[in-house]
């Protein structure tokens, strides 16, 4: 990795940094990170999540020298009125605090949850919708769904097989487009779907196992290299898969009508209210050239199995 | 720095004439003046966004397309109350602040983060709308029984409502100061000189009135954060009725002396002045002069306006801004009480957020 880095000294990745400059810089001055189209500036100062950090971010490139960010964002320690640690840690940014202080020990995942929250509240210039994200033979597969239903684990275990993985959580959309453009993250993975993944890909790297979150156990799994090198190549969207995982349940793959899925699509995003008319439009053109279904499973192997056979019929 | 700020604000093509670092710094700190939306809005206008990095046109234009849905939440939020109070139809609504800027289409209007709803009623109409809009889905913001007290004996508004379905605040006025404070504007001044909006169901103060609240809301408010577009608004208010209100100029003074608001419109016209360079006739100024509190209050309040108005430090908090925000806060309170009560006010309020032990 270090030939890369003295190859092309503007592209440095996260990873390609020593332990000491890693540190030295994200406890400094702050760390330049790209986020799919958000430059962010991130400085943390609790020192048992750096290693865990390193790791989940070492696809990502450095950003260097005087440029805008899309927002700075902090972790510090919280301190008493004696300036002692007291166990919990701080999310700040551009010098407001968002929400109280939260345990020392979940430190990752109030980072990680942090920085969506930015994301969600702030860059009104695109359609956010909440869904996973990924791409085969060119195009996009929105996996919109609630909490709980399986969209995280479906994810992560596409974006380890034949699928590049854009999102597990937003899809960014120019209002007036139907392109897709990647964001890849680490995709928290939740209680159960945590030992799933280690089995489905065992080489897929995760973080550590934060335990106690308001969802529970979590472990977060690095995006794979691809993915995150190719985040400035957007997809259009083209199908839209409403899935829900349920035990011991036989595969159904059945389509749904385009006003449903306008429905779900639009009352699920993070935005869609802001946008107006225009939001409208977007939602709508969006599940006009999409074809739409619902999706019950309960094998890993055989839903995507299915999805990739959608996406092979399309090329015909 | 706060030269730097109300440079940009007055010339917002400056912004693609800095330095990435400086640019960085001055999103934010227009971010935190809640200002964003309002550059956006006059850039786009002008150079275009495109002369910036796409960070910060990113930033910029997300800031516009949140002001114009916060707009639009305005505007439903008066026609739902339209509709709740549309048996009151002799009932004179005037809306205020953001709510008048929207309806009147003044310039400060565009790219303005719209905030609450402020609705000036008849006093003695004010336990009707209140029954009707509960009647109608809107909620009173739930209080500690003090803080319920503390509104409806001591100032000129009801507790905050909301409707159920919505989370838009509003402020239901029967005066533009406290019951509390020294200086008493009729509002029966007010309702006399307000204005019908060809199409709505809405009235607005009369220009000069509508600044004087402007002014008032800044300096007897006590709410620090979003001061410096306070400010702005009173800056632009004066500047486009001063261009097309016949006469404003030669009404202006006067009017201040009829309402009892002499001193605040001192303040008001001072600073826009000083820190943004509006234009006031030389005559107005002169008379405003009977405005001015004694020499070393103002000193005081030539000090500490400018810290409070600006945003401070992006990392950390600096002390003498903090020591001036303090200030103003007492100040604020000082004007809208007797000694007495405020005291008492100020006990209360401090017993309840370090003394009382939690959960209580």
């Amino acid at each position: 990795m270090s030939s890369r880095a003295l190859a092309d000294p503007d592209r440095r990745l996260v990873g390609d940094l020593s332990e000491r400059d890693f540190r030295s810089r994200i406890e400094g001055p702050g760390l330049g990170v790209r986020l799919g189209p958000f430059d962010v500036h991130l400085t943390v100062r609790v020192p048992t999540i750096l290693e865990p950090l390193r790791t989940l971010y070492a696809w990502y490139s450095t950003l260097e020298g005087d440029r805008v960010y899309g927002c700075h964002a902090t972790l510090n320690e919280a301190r008493n009125l004696r300036r002692r640690p007291i166990r919990r840690v701080r999310f700040t940014v551009d010098g407001v605090t968002p929400h109280e202080d939260l345990p020392r020990a979940q430190a990752l995942s109030v980072l990680e949850w942090g920085i969506n929250l930015v994301i969600a509240l702030r860059f009104h210039c695109y359609l956010l919708l909440h869904t996973a994200v990924l791409e085969r033979n060119g195009r996009a597969l929105l996996l919109p769904a609630a909490p709980g239903q399986g969209k995280s684990t479906l994810c992560a275990a596409l974006a380890h097989r034949s699928w590049r993985l854009l999102s597990d959580e937003f899809g960014i959309v120019r209002p007036g487009t139907r392109m897709v453009l990647p964001i890849p993250r680490p995709m928290p993975l939740k209680n159960e779907s945590i030992a799933v993944i280690r089995s489905f890909a065992p080489e897929a790297v995760l973080g550590p196992e934060i335990s106690n979150t308001r969802k529970g156990t979590v472990a977060h799994v690095r995006p794979p290299r691809e993915s995150v090198e190719r985040a400035g190549e957007p997809a259009p969207a083209r199908w839209l898969v409403f899935p829900r995982w349920q035990a011991g349940a036989r595969q159904e793959l059945d389509e749904v009508l385009p006003s449903e899925a306008f429905m779900r699509l639009a009352t699920n995003a993070f935005n869609y209210e802001m946008h107006g008319e225009r939001g409208f439009a977007t939602v709508r053109d969006l599940v006009a050239g999409s074809r739409c279904f619902r999706l019950v499973y309960s094998d890993l192997d055989a839903a995507i199995a299915a999805l990739d056979r959608l996406s092979d019929e399309d090329l015909g | 720095m706060r030269q730097g700020l109300a440079s940009v604000l007055r010339d917002p093509d400056l912004l693609s004439k800095l330095a990435p670092v400086e640019l960085d710094r001055m999103l934010r700190l227009l971010r935190r003046a809640r200002l964003l939306g309002r550059v956006a809005v006059q850039l786009e206008e002008g150079a275009g966004l495109e002369v910036l990095p796409g960070q910060a046109a990113d930033q910029l234009s997300s800031a516009r397309v949140m002001a114009e849905a916060r707009a639009r939440v305005g505007r439903w939020e008066l026609d739902r109350l339209a509709w709740a109070l549309e048996d009151l139809s002799d009932t004179p609504l005037i809306a205020m602040k953001g709510c008048a800027y929207l309806l009147v289409g003044t310039p400060n209007a565009r790219g303005r983060m719209f905030a609450d709803v402020d609705l000036l009623v008849p006093e003695s109409r004010l336990p009707l709308i209140e029954e009707k809009l509960l009647a109608r889905g809107w909620r009173l913001a739930e209080l500690t029984p003090y803080d319920d007290l503390y509104y409806r004996r001591w100032t000129h508004e009801l507790p905050p409502m909301t409707h159920v379905e919505r989370s838009v605040e509003v402020d239901l006025h029967h005066g533009i100061l406290m019951r509390t404070a020294r200086l008493k504007p009729s509002s029966d001044l007010l309702f006399e000189a307000a204005r019908e909006v060809p199409g709505s169901r809405f009235m607005v103060l009369a220009p000069v009135d509508m600044v004087l609240h402007a002014i008032v809301h800044l300096f007897y408010g006590g709410e620090m954060a979003g001061a410096l577009r306070e400010l702005l608004d009173i800056d632009e208010l004066l500047r486009h009725f001063g261009a097309t209100e016949p006469d404003f100029w030669g009404q202006f003074w006067p009017r201040v002396e009829s309402l009892d608001l002499a001193r605040p419109a001192f303040y008001g016209l001072r600073y826009a002045m000083t820190i943004l360079g509006t234009p006031i006739p030389a005559f107005v100024v002169r008379a405003s002069g009977v405005g001015a509190p004694a020499g070393p209050v103002l000193a005081l309040m030539d000090w500490l306006v400018p810290r409070v108005l600006f945003p401070g430090p992006l990392d950390g908090r600096g002390s003498v801004i903090g020591v001036a925000h303090g200030l103003a806060y007492v100040r604020s309170h000082w004007v809208k009480m007797p000694p007495g009560t405020l005291i008492r006010h100020l006990a209360y309020k401090f017993y309840v957020r370090n003394m009382r032990p939690s959960g209580a």
